[in-house]
This record gives C-alpha cells, sequence and structure tokens, in this order.
C-alpha cells in the first residue's frame, strides 16, 4: 500500500487524491435483488409475448373462437334455412359470404362449421391428453416390467395408420361427431403418451421427488404434484399441434363423405361440396372455409412453435 | 443389428396381425348381410352366394379362412363389382399409385431441402423469409384446397396444363404439385433448422478456414449432417403423402388404389376395403422398417441393438 502511494505521488496524477470519495455504502441495499423474479409461467408468457408470429397466432384463434360463439347469433339467417330462389348468390350485403346451391347462407355456416371443426379438435385433444398423461405417466414412473410391456402395446398401436384407422371407424360405426372424436382419438393418445413418459422417467430420479417419497408421499400424489406439474411445458406445446392435426383430420373425413354430415356443416365438408361448382366460377363457396381452415392451422402451427421457444427452460434467460 | 431387425419384424408381424383383426371383426360387427338390399333373391341363390363367400360359417372359421388367404395374398372377391377380385383392383392401381406417390416424394424431398438450404444460408434474409412464408402455408392449406385452387387458375383459367386424369408427364404436374407442396413444407423447415445448427459447428469453422468453397461445404460437409433429421420423419411423411393419394386421385380422377379405395368406401364394398387397408398398412410398416434401418446405418451415434435398454 504504502510503496503505491509514494508511485503515486512521484507520478503526479492529473486526477487528485480528494476526488476520491468513498460512496455511501449499506450493504444490506447491496444484497437487494433488483430484477423482479418471474415464475417459469410469467417468464415463458413474456417471451410468448415478444414472438408476434404466436401473438398472432393466437390472436386469430381468439377472434375465431368470438365468432364460433356469436357469429351464428349476429347473422340474420339459420344454418340450414333453404331459400331456393336466392342459389350460389356471391357475397352481398343481404348474404356476407354468399349462398350455396341449396340457397343456405355462406356466412352463418362457416362459424356454425367453426364450432364443430373447434370442438372437434379440442374434444379429441383433451382426450388425447387424458389418456396419454395417464398411460404415459404410469409406463414412466412404474419402469421396469410395467414400461416394458405398456410400451410393446405402445409400438403396435404406433405401426397403424393414423387416418385408415379413422377411416375405418368411421365406415363401420356410422358417420357422426361422436364417431370422428372416436376415431381420432383411439390412436391419437399416443404420442401424448411417449412424450410424458420420457419425461417422467427424467424428472422420477431428481432429488426433489427423493425427499417427497421420504417423507411418505403416495404415488398419485407424486405423480400429480411433483412430476406432472414440470412436465406441463412439452404437453402444452403437443396439444396445441394436436388440436390442428385433429381438425385437419375431421376435414379430410369430411371431404371423403365420412364426416358432418348435411344439415350440419363443417369446414371441411363445406369444401367438399364446393369442388363442383368451383369451376363455375363461385369462388365464395371454397375460399371461406378453405381460407378459415388454413388460418386455423395456421394459428396452431405458430402458436405451437412460439409455445415451444417459451416453455423450453434451456432457452430461459 | 442382427437381433434388432429379428426384434422388429417379430412386432412387425403383431402390428400386421392386429390390424387384419381389427379390420376383419370391424368389418363383420355391421349389421346386415351384402346381399339383402334391393333385388329380392330367391332363398336358394341366398344360400348359394353365402356359401359362395363363407357367409355361412361360424364367423371364427370365417376369420381364420380370411387370415388364410391373405397370408397367401388373396384379398377375395369384390362384393360391388362381381367380375372383379381385389387383387386384379390393386394390380391395376398400384402402379399409378406407385408412380404418383415416388414423383410427389422425389420432388418434396429435394425441393424441401434445397428450399431449407437457401433459407439456413440467408438466415433472417429476405430469402429466409420467402422460404419460410411458403412453407407455413404450405403446411396450413390443406391438399385438396390447393389442388382444386390449382385445377381452377392453371388448368381452367390459364388452360396451361391438362386438369385430370393421368396420361402424360404433362397430365402429373398438377397433382404432384398439390401432394409434394405439404410434405415439401415440412422438410424445408426441418432442413433450415438443423442446417442452422450445424453450420455453427467447429467442422464446419475449420473447413471455411481451409478455404474450401462455401459450395463444397455446404454440400460436402455440413449437408451430410443435417439431412438426419430429415430421415427420421420420411416415414411418417410417407405415410402422409399415401393417406394424400386418396384425395388427390378423386379430385383428378387418377385411377389409382387410392380411388378404388374411396370407391369402395362409399359403396360399402367390404372386401375391398379390408384388402386395401392391409395392403396400405403393410407397406406403411415396411417403409418404417426401411427408415428406422436406414437412420441407423447413417447415424454412427446410435446403435440399433442397444435401442432396447433406454
Amino acid at each position: 500500500m504504502a510503496l503505491r502511494k509514494h508511485q503515486e505521488q512521484q507520478t503526479q496524477s492529473p486526477v487528485p487524491d480528494d476526488w476520491f470519495v468513498p460512496i455511501q455504502k449499506n450493504d444490506s441495499e447491496a444484497e437487494a435483488v433488483v430484477r423482479p423474479s418471474l415464475s417459469y409461467w410469467q417468464d415463458a408468457w413474456r417471451r410468448l409475448l415478444k414472438n408476434k408470429l404466436a401473438m398472432m397466432g393466437l390472436f386469430f384463434l381468439s377472434f375465431l373462437t368470438f365468432m364460433a360463439i356469436f357469429g351464428p347469433i349476429i347473422s340474420p339467417h339459420t344454418v340450414d334455412h333453404q331459400d331456393l330462389v336466392n342459389q350460389n348468390l356471391p357475397p352481398s350485403s343481404e348474404h356476407w359470404f354468399g349462398t350455396d346451391e341449396l340457397g343456405r347462407d355462406v356466412f352463418t355456416r362457416t362459424w356454425y362449421g367453426a364450432r364443430i371443426s373447434l370442438f372437434v379438435g379440442i374434444a379429441a385433444a383433451l382426450i388425447d391428453f387424458l389418456i396419454g398423461v395417464i398411460y404415459g405417466g404410469i409406463a414412466g414412473y412404474r419402469g421396469g416390467r410395467t414400461d416394458h410391456y405398456m410400451m410393446r402395446v405402445i409400438e403396435v398401436l404406433y405401426g397403424l395408420p393414423y387416418l385408415l384407422v379413422v377411416i375405418l371407424i368411421s365406415v363401420v360405426m356410422g358417420p357422426s361427431l361422436a364417431t370422428i372424436i372416436f376415431a381420432l382419438t383411439i390412436t391419437g393418445w399416443i404420442g401424448m403418451a411417449r412424450i410424458v413418459r420420457g419425461q417422467v422417467l427424467q424428472i422420477k430420479n431428481y432429488e426433489f421427488v427423493l425427499a417427497s417419497k421420504t417423507f411418505g408421499t403416495k404415488t398419485g400424489r407424486i405423480i400429480r404434484k411433483n412430476l406432472l406439474p414440470n412436465t406441463m411445458g412439452p404437453i402444452i406445446v403437443q396439444m396445441t399441434l394436436s388440436v390442428p392435426s385433429a381438425i385437419f383430420a375431421e376435414a379430410f373425413l369430411s371431404f371423403l363423405g365420412l364426416g358432418i354430415q348435411a344439415p350440419l356443416a363443417s369446414w371441411g365438408s363445406m369444401a367438399s361440396d364446393a369442388l363442383p361448382v368451383i369451376l363455375s366460377g363461385d369462388w365464395w363457396r371454397l375460399f371461406f372455409p378453405a381460407f378459415f381452415i388454413s388460418m386455423t392451422m395456421f394459428s396452431f402451427n405458430v402458436l405451437g412453435d412460439g409455445l415451444q421457444d417459451a416453455l423450453d427452460p434451456k432457452l430461459r434467460r | 443389428m442382427l437381433q434388432y431387425i429379428i426384434k422388429r419384424l417379430g412386432s412387425m408381424a403383431v402390428t400386421l396381425l392386429v390390424i387384419i383383426t381389427l379390420t376383419f371383426f370391424l368389418m363383420h360387427s355391421i349389421p346386415g348381410s351384402p346381399f339383402n338390399e334391393e333385388r329380392a333373391t330367391s332363398e336358394a341363390v341366398q344360400k348359394n352366394l353365402e356359401s359362395y363367400y363363407h357367409l355361412d360359417e361360424p364367423l371364427y372359421v370365417q376369420y381364420f379362412l380370411y387370415l388364410k388367404s391373405v397370408a397367401t395374398f388373396d384379398f377375395g372377391p369384390s362384393i360391388k363389382k362381381s367380375s372383379q377380385t381385389v387383387n386384379e383392383m390393386l394390380g391395376r392401381g398400384f402402379p399409378v399409385s406407385f408412380e404418383l406417390g415416388m414423383v410427389t416424394l422425389i420432388v418434396a424431398i429435394f425441393s424441401g431441402i434445397l428450399l431449407g438450404i437457401i433459407a439456413a444460408l440467408r438466415h433472417n434474409g429476405i430469402i429466409d423469409y420467402l422460404a419460410m412464408t411458403i412453407a407455413v402455408v404450405g403446411i396450413s392449406v390443406p391438399n385438396f384446397v390447393l389442388a382444386t385452387l390449382l385445377i381452377q387458375q392453371l388448368a381452367v383459367t390459364w388452360g396451361l396444363l391438362p386438369p385430370a386424369t393421368w396420361a402424360s408427364p404433362k397430365h402429373m404436374i398438377l397433382p404432384t404439385l398439390a401432394l409434394a407442396t405439404g410434405p415439401m413444407a415440412i422438410i424445408a423447415r426441418l432442413t433450415r433448422a438443423s442446417m442452422m445448427e450445424v453450420l455453427t459447428q467447429d467442422y464446419i469453422r475449420t473447413a471455411k478456414a481451409k478455404g474450401l468453397s462455401p459450395v463444397k461445404i455446404v454440400f460436402k460437409h455440413a449437408l451430410k449432417n443435417a439431412l438426419l433429421p430429415v430421415v427420421t420423419i420420411l416415414g411418417s411423411l410417407a405415410a402422409s403423402i399415401l393417406t394424400g393419394t386418396f384425395v388427390i386421385e378423386k379430385i383428378f380422377a387418377i385411377p389409382g388404389m387410392g380411388k378404388y379405395f374411396v370407391e369402395s368406401i362409399n359403396q360399402r364394398d367390404y372386401p375391398v376395403i379390408m384388402g386395401t387397408t392391409i395392403f396400405y398398412s403393410t407397406m406403411l410398416i415396411v417403409m418404417l422398417f426401411l427408415v428406422d434401418l436406414a437412420y441407423g446405418i447413417l447415424d454412427p451415434r446410435i446403435k440399433l441393438h442397444k435401442k432396447e435398454g433406454k
């Protein structure tokens, strides 16, 4: 110390020593955390908000849900009211999206179709979620022989071609809303079960689970309170991506004539009905259902991508 | 490796058996017989028909008879088109569908990979955004919508290409385009993501430092590793192309297997539905198996026989 003071005096620094005043430092203040602590979900939400594309998807889906609920109500026409004088009219102030070959209002039918398409997608995703979480949770948590046999079953089911099974079931059970949802979930839960199993296998060996076990917590509670909340990220991503695939499958089935039957409408059946008239220039018949199918697929896909980034703990900053 | 192959063959056989059993009992759980509609047939004719198709036997006997005939690749006669057998229909439809599927797969793989590479190299540039917009649209628009739009614009309004059927290479353009866009988009996104990851790795920097040309770096060094994730999804992609052919063949009036399948569904021609389902499933299962094998060979990090322990 003394040596350094000696050197400074010798070099005569332009900054005099008395300029240096110790700041009033408070030890307890230095320990304070300035940046607000964010929970995992707050942080994920903050990152999702920054993702413009994902927010666009979220906004469109909210709009869609709103219109699916209120669209048929604000329209002056009903879903199955036939008006044979006004067939195949282009969009006008009376029929906002035009009319079809039976004079039914396409605007009303589009939003009615939104109800059915969204219902099919969300119901299928929820059922997939329930079965997948239970099956994957048990397989992953029990491990060993149970896991081995449960995974053999999945392996066999995984080989079944998804849409072929869906078609077969629809042929046998006859076309209806319940059939479609049943057919979609019969092999749809496999992806979810695999994801949950993989996550649970990994997390169940962490110390906090061991701690919980030593307290004598029951298995069901460990799965519900310790394991599942930590696997929620991948599960939510999987769900957002399984909704559009269910909607797509419904459109596909309706297109083959195995889906929703008239007088009900779904986007798939509307698009299918519009095929014969598209060549005569009645573009609105195909455009509206096709546009909303595409936008819904798009929104769920970008939202799923955004959630994947937002919920990935490795990307957390 | 051999152990893995044997194990997989075993599980494939089980899956196939499940499919055959499932289709058989599903089809036979539908009430009514195929012969008691419209035309009133005499008692004797009815009896004869039923014994010809073995419908008078108990269900489990019919099941084993069917298993036996499937094992010898005989799917039986069609009920609605009495002069034809399911085998004949498959034999006629398969080459066309195979052609459509293969051309589509090749187009999708090459254009998808190319699009993905370009997007990765011009990361965050205009070309990247353009390529990814095409990719997102490709994923979002169902192929039957795309097919209709293509027919309406390119074939009807502008008259550039024939709108339907399967006669010359010119006829193949529209159906292939409609069917390939979705898979192409998926491949492009995947290639872009893995390419971007690979390009940051040390050995690429080494290659650059050695002064290799960018073309050589991308195609000789980076692409090999970047394509591994693409290989894994080839199986499910082939499945989606296969189911896509049902719709595309219906729209373009292409005389392939998919068209027969859709027709048989609408006419409730059960032997044809069963036969085509089993045929399709077999193809898909074999394809998934081949993809897994290819992946094991391509990626030195994976030891197939150790997969069991995971």
